[in-house]
């Protein structure tokens, strides 16, 4: 009797037969991954290779495409991709729910509102702010959205030591509305060449990687990264419900919290350098688990890397397609991810898990 | 003497401007001025925005002037780069700086002096300071003759420019913008004398406009025009302008560019206003 009515709740069996070997799977994404980053450092609008940097003197803008453009823009894709995907499997794992992304705890709709208020009213801001700031106005303001929407959240799920997944997801979805009124604001008082950046930002680009803006994102996404391995077991046990994952012995409590850090972290440190990139942290998660199966201590990993493959390609192909003009990368991603993701969930109905 | 040549070419840079001969144009007004002073050769790419004359259209389009992209505009290999003042994003504009590429801004501006001023500053760019302070004089008495003249027609007709109808909901040109700058240089007034920028309308702020004439940009293209769409707006219908059935439909760049169209533009526009003038 109690052994029936603790194994109701269980999920359904795993399928072990469908799944592929991790090594392989680990294996295939890292030469997908390899393969993106050598395209992404020899295919631009201009001619340039990498390798001539050996066989000839490079003028100083190819040298400047190589170095200043080029190779920054695929270390923050790589960093951008692997936060974003890694966001989107803690927090399928954490809501234990296919459709949660980072978006659930309010840092996008943070991060946005920040973004939003840099762009129409950064030129209230003091003029020696504004010139220390500079171009980092709306990255530093959308992380400062992000992480304010996370730590209010947080402090509105949070009773008596513990945290309700419920009352988080409900706070989230309450607060990305409250963000989206206030942007809605903004929007309405700025004006046209504002309104036109905002669109630009809300699809998401690499276009404005730097070293800059690598050297600042880049601690506190591999920040948020390194938690993850400390999480991975806790939310394979979470995924049979908090009340067995406690009796399993996992501080759920950490977990949940240390989840939400590491979100918000890698999401905030992500979209405030590239602006909205969607897509990423549901796609990425899903087709990993329909290969290697729900446990995190593999998924999480993979997803890191199979985000940064995935991102760096797409943006390789949105600055080719119509170069010397280049496309919002989040245009690409949902042009090429949305009919891949629904092909294989065509071909796969039912056996999504998380 | 590869040491000295070198030290003479470096002394000699700031003299050399006329040298510069790879030259990229972001902004439509600033292609047209470009064009006007007769370097369209000397052109190696442009904007979306740039569509006048018709002829650099066939250059590379390096895209939307606001989203620019760093690489994209470097591999048209530019010695200097005329930028409109809205051009961006600042990271991309930062790179080019740091890639060791001249660029001039632009000032942007919507008033009669405004036209003279960026001839200037485009002719100074390319080293073509004479042919561009002759130039500017000749728009500046242009656009003071055309204005002049629109400025002595009968009562002022108010009018209501609209940027766009997205699904019934409107949004209008108020004051600051260059839509009212060129009704009030053919000889109207503005309908939206209340708010700065371009907003969206309400009904009620539109029935209060009471604009005698809807004035909107042609659709890009072979489109099928918007004029019926405007005037089936319940809002617009009810207004003098859509009972009247007066709408004026005008090419963006032409109407609102501030370039060396702008006086032949500020005619077009009130002869469009005043249809019962000569």
């Amino acid at each position: 009797m109690t052994e029936a009515s603790l194994a109701a709740p269980l999920p359904r069996a795993p399928r072990p037969g469908h799944r592929l070997p991790a090594a392989a799977v680990t294996a295939v994404l890292l030469v997908i991954l390899g393969l993106s980053a050598v395209a992404s450092l020899s295919l631009g609008a201009s001619g340039i290779r990498p390798w001539e940097i050996w066989s000839r003197d490079l003028s100083p803008s190819e040298r400047a495409i190589l170095f200043e453009i080029r190779l920054p823009r695929l270390l923050l894709g790589l960093l951008v991709g692997a936060g974003l995907a890694m966001s989107g499997a803690l927090m399928q794992g954490l809501f234990r729910n296919p459709l949660a992304d980072p978006g659930l705890v309010g840092v996008g709709a943070g991060a946005g509102l920040g973004a939003v208020l840099a762009i129409v009213l950064g030129g209230l801001l003091p003029l020696g702010l504004q010139t220390a700031l500079g171009t980092h106005l709306v990255p530093v303001s959308a992380f400062a959205g992000g992480w304010v929407a996370v730590l209010v959240l947080h402090r509105v799920a949070h009773l008596r030591g513990q945290t309700s997944i419920a009352t988080l997801l409900l706070a989230g979805i309450v607060l990305s509305a409250l963000a989206g009124a206030f942007t809605g604001i903004l929007i309405f008082i700025a004006d046209d060449a504002q309104l036109r950046d905002l669109t630009f930002w809300g699809l998401g680009s690499l276009a404005g990687a730097s070293w800059a803006k690598l050297m600042a994102a880049a601690p506190i996404v591999l920040a948020g990264m390194a938690l993850t391995p400390f999480l991975a077991r806790g939310l394979d046990a979470m995924a049979l419900g908090e009340a067995v994952a406690r009796h399993l012995g996992q501080p759920v409590e950490r977990i949940k919290r240390g989840a939400i850090l590491a979100v918000a972290a890698m999401t905030g440190a992500a979209v405030a350098v590239s602006g909205g990139i969607g897509f990423l942290g549901i796609v990425v998660p899903h087709i990993l688990r329909l290969a290697i199966g729900p446990g995190h201590r593999l998924l999480l990993p993979l997803s890191a890397l199979f985000g940064a493959a995935l991102l760096v390609a797409a943006d390789t192909i949105a600055r080719l397609v119509v170069a010397p003009a280049e496309l919002p990368i989040g245009i690409i991603m949902a042009l090429i991810g949305a009919p891949v993701f629904l092909w294989i969930l065509l071909a796969r109905r039912g056996q999504l898990e998380v | 003497m590869k040491g000295l040549l070198l030290a003479a070419g470096i002394t000699l840079t700031p003299f050399m401007v006329a040298a510069q001969e790879r030259v990229l144009s972001i902004g439509g007004a600033v292609s047209e001025i470009v064009a006007e002073l007769g370097a369209t050769g000397r052109l190696v790419g442009r904007d979306t925005t740039t569509t006048y004359p018709p002829e650099l259209t066939t250059l590379p389009d390096v895209g939307y002037m606001r989203a620019l992209s760093p690489e994209g505009l470097l591999s048209l290999n530019p010695d200097l780069i005329l930028l409109s003042e809205g051009a961006g994003p600042p990271e991309t504009l930062a790179m080019l700086e740091g890639a060791g590429v001249r660029m001039v801004k632009v000032p942007e501006g919507h008033d009669t002096g405004a036209v003279a001023e960026k001839v200037r500053v485009i002719a100074a760019a390319l080293g073509m300071a004479a042919e561009g302070a002759a130039l500017a004089e000749k728009l500046d008495a242009e656009i003071t003759a055309a204005a002049a003249e629109a400025a002595t027609g009968g009562p002022k007709p108010r009018v209501l420019f609209l940027l766009s109808n997205s699904g019934g909901r409107l949004t209008g040109a108020g004051t600051d913008t260059s839509a009212a700058a060129m009704i009030a240089l053919a000889g109207g007034t503005n309908a939206l004398p209340g708010f700065s920028g371009y907003k969206a309308l309400g009904d009620e702020a539109i029935t209060a406009a009471a604009p005698d004439v809807l004035l909107v940009m042609t659709r890009s293209g072979n489109a099928p025009s918007e004029g019926a769409d405007y005037l089936d707006h319940p809002a617009l219908a009810a207004t003098p302008a859509g009972q009247a059935q007066r709408l004026i439909e005008m090419d963006g760049m032409f109407l609102l560019g501030f370039g060396p169209r702008t006086a032949p533009a500020i005619r077009a526009l009130h002869t469009a206003l005043f249809p019962g003038e000569g």
